[in-house]
């Protein structure tokens, strides 16, 4: 067993940086933002926001769509800019597909119920 | 709704303290911080853990001022507790039917409900089975731990498990929906908070492992080491986190129609929260993506379908962003608005500091056309 006291510990590790967040206090810019919305009845609308440029909005739909057998589109929105908008409520599929294809973690927000 | 007397709301107050305690392993290996916050949050889980500190509280007093209790008196002890666990079980039978009463609306999901045995009992299972195997898996893990080393790592690798678990915060987490995510919180915590305890507990049972074989001591036993001379030192210490709790009353949603819900006791929750109905109500229509009104009695009108259990998450989501302070998990915190942003002043540790502003983000347009003006 090695010895624990030599490992070196940070305990302030999992806190985070506490200056994170406040440097643009109230921008959403640099969250993933997974929404849902109800639609008539049962059916629901998944809305992903927010997404890095470095990210081919329409390869991703594509393969959101093919991934997850649904349908959907890309809506652009004047002040919220390109928003991927598929069928159903897909916000858990779509975190882990993103979290297998290493999209940080920590900067996707998953709204909703 | 009206507040239960008592015991019956315990079910209810342990869910909401999860949600407080994002990461109780890194709270309770953290030797910064004070002691009453970590009972608190060792507390927090469960009676079971509950459990673990009061019988090592019982056992200090039992004990007397001997700080390294002869192993000869363990096997006492070991009677001590089985008589106390019989105690805890009955108190438990006792609590867990009115939970049913209670929760039945927001009965939890067999899913995540199976993985935990406390869950599992909320959720209208074999309530006595559960009682019973949860005992045992802790009494033989207590004994092993005094015995071999081997157990006693996997414990630990089980903690440390259960810290990853704990460390994702509660929002984002791979399980297969978003609406068992806090659930599945739930059920990690009772497994990572009762394996810490039990270390904890089984060293303060005074047969320190490291004694008798030539191992290295490890860190958790250490702490519990600390934790014992601690309370030996200072037993109001643990006296003094009993007390109070963050309860809130679970929201009462009915529905008006088909298409909209009725969110009865805002304001009663809003009260409770120290928070303006405004606030509360701007983000549950930004996080459900919907609008609706307050009626004349004060209750809320949301558009769309939602659930108890729903609108629960939510609010649970608000209290953890919006309520409680993030330095010490207390409840007690104002908010105010200075300059367009929002700022949470703790009243219990003095800390302040700002929150995000609630926007709605994108709304898709849903429904006719022809019925929204801009488009």
């Amino acid at each position: 067993m090695s010895v624990q006291n030599l490992n070196s510990f940070d305990p302030f590790a999992d806190e985070g940086d506490p200056l994170e967040d406040s440097q643009n206090v109230g921008s959403q810019a640099n969250y993933i933002h997974i929404r849902i919305q109800q639609r008539n009845g049962r059916k629901t609308l998944t809305t992903l926001q927010g997404l890095p440029k470095q990210y081919d909005a329409k390869k991703l739909l594509k393969a959101f769509k093919k991934e997850f057998a649904c349908n959907g589109t890309l809506v652009d929105d004047e002040e919220m800019g390109r928003v991927i908008q598929l069928q159903g409520d897909q916000r858990s599929k779509i975190s882990t597909f993103l979290i297998e294809h290493q999209v940080d973690k920590s900067t996707i927000k998953v709204h909703g119920f | 709704m009206s507040e239960p007397l008592f015991d019956p709301s315990l079910k209810k107050r342990k869910k909401k303290q999860v949600q407080f305690t994002v990461d109780p392993l890194g709270a309770d290996a953290d030797p910064t911080a004070p002691a009453p916050d970590t009972i608190d949050s060792t507390t927090a889980d469960g009676t079971t853990v509950d459990m673990g500190s009061s019988t090592a509280h019982e056992q200090m007093k039992l004990n007397g001022d001997t700080e390294a209790p002869k192993p000869a008196a363990a096997a006492e002890e070991e009677d001590e507790m089985k008589a106390m666990f019989g105690d805890l079980k009955k108190k438990k039978k006792k609590k867990v039917p009115m939970d049913l009463g209670e929760d039945s609306g927001s009965s939890t999901p067999v899913a995540a409900g199976a993985s935990t045995p406390d869950v599992g009992a909320a959720a209208g299972e074999a309530v006595e089975d559960t009682d019973f195997s949860d005992l045992k898996k802790k009494k033989k893990s207590k004994k092993k731990a005094n015995f071999d080393l081997e157990a006693f790592e996997k414990e630990l690798q089980s903690s440390a498990g259960g810290a990853d678990a704990a460390d994702g915060d509660d929002d984002v987490q791979p399980t297969p929906a978003v609406d068992l995510d806090d659930d599945a919180d739930l059920g990690d915590d009772p497994f990572a908070q009762p394996s810490a305890g039990e270390v904890l507990a089984s060293v303060s049972s005074g047969n320190e492992a490291w004694l008798t074989s030539d191992r290295d001591y490890t860190y958790p036993e250490l702490l519990g080491r600390f934790y014992e001379s601690l309370h030996i030192a200072n037993p109001s210490l643990l006296s003094a986190s009993g007390g109070k709790r963050y309860t809130i009353a679970p929201p009462s949603i009915h529905r008006e129609g088909t298409k909209k819900s009725i969110f009865a006791n805002v304001s009663d929750i809003c009260k409770k929260m120290h928070r303006q109905p405004e606030h509360v109500i701007a983000f549950l229509f930004s996080e459900l993506g919907t609008n609706g009104s307050v009626d004349g009695a004060g209750q809320l009108v949301i558009k769309g379908r939602f659930q108890q259990k729903q609108i629960e998450n939510v609010l649970r989501r608000y209290i953890v962003e919006y309520v409680t302070c993030k330095t010490c998990k207390s409840p007690d915190t104002l908010l105010t608005k200075e300059n367009r942003i929002f700022f949470m002043a703790c009243e219990s540790c003095g800390s302040r500091r700002s929150v995000n502003a609630i926007k709605s983000g994108f709304v898709a347009q849903v429904g006719k056309r022809s019925r929204n003006k801009t488009g």
